[in-house]
């Protein structure tokens, strides 16, 4: 009987190996075809999240230890912690660089805010310099003023 | 041949190829972006292998590895995507958009040296 157990087990986790591998392959086959950095983050995250999970759970069937299982889970979490962050700043510095292919895109949100904040857009390293520092500083003290100043003025 | 080296095969396959589609888009990559994307794909394929390694031989020893492959992963994709945001130049159209990376001392240098001559 658990003879029987093993095996279902042992079966259950070569299925999620192999699910888990062969979305590693989708991810490459997505990151040679697809056209733009937007669309091939799209291609190459799949193994970073379903595949990790699922690898994961394969091999902490099959290791059968405590430990082991912990740490698996403990990579698990990480992955889904960091996934988000890293693709949100990388396609973020994408759009800006302008690595995005715009005439694929259906909506383009930041694109509505024309002019709005060309200076400081609130998420720029503390320690850059600014390019051109008079003009930022003029900028700013512009901004400081706030709207309804600027309008009296 | 026993069902486990069948699956030992075909998983190292899979792996194997996505591992060289990656390379191949790390190689090709147009711009530092596709270079990072790719770099990220290729280590989250390591560390993938690596599991699949530890769960097929039922090795635990690779296991401390997967959480350091996982961790630099994340810390160099971040700090690359903040290393290129820090040097971009602003737009001059104001659209919210910059102007791209400034111009590298080649750029520069392939078009001034015939002028200069």
């Amino acid at each position: 009987m658990s003879d029987l157990l093993g095996t279902a087990a042992d079966v259950v986790a070569l299925g999620c190996l192999l699910a888990g591998a062969f979305l590693c392959l989708t991810a490459g086959v997505g990151l040679v075809r697809f056209p733009d950095v937007l669309s091939r983050m799209h291609a190459g995250t799949k193994p970073q999240v379903l595949g990790t999970l699922l690898v994961m759970v394969g091999g902490a069937i099959r290791l059968q230890g405590l430990a082991a299982a912990w740490m698996l889970l403990l990579v698990a979490a990480f992955q889904l912690l960091t996934a988000p962050v890293s693709a949100h700043m990388i396609s973020r510095v994408a759009y800006r660089r302008r690595h995005v292919r715009r005439d694929l895109l259906l909506v383009d949100e930041l694109r509505e805010a024309e002019g709005l904040d060309s200076v400081y857009r609130g998420d720029e390293p503390a320690d850059a310099p600014p390019e051109n520092p008079a003009e930022a500083l003029v900028e700013s003290r512009r901004e400081d003023l706030g709207p309804d100043d600027r309008q009296s003025s | 041949m026993t069902p486990i080296t069948v699956v030992a095969i075909a998983c190292h396959a899979l792996l194997g190829s996505g591992a060289l589609l990656a390379l191949i888009r790390l190689a090709r990559g147009p711009s530092l972006l596709d270079r990072v994307v790719a770099t990220d794909t290729l280590l989250v394929i390591i560390s993938a292998s690596l599991a699949v390694h530890a769960a097929l031989e039922r090795d635990a020893t690779v296991v401390p590895v997967l959480v350091v492959v996982s961790l630099l992963a994340f810390v160099g994709s971040v700090s690359i995507a903040r290393y290129v945001g820090g040097m971009l130049l602003q737009s001059a159209a104001g659209d919210g958009r910059d102007g791209g990376l400034p111009e590298t001392a080649e750029e520069r240098g392939a078009g001034d040296r015939e002028a200069r001559r």
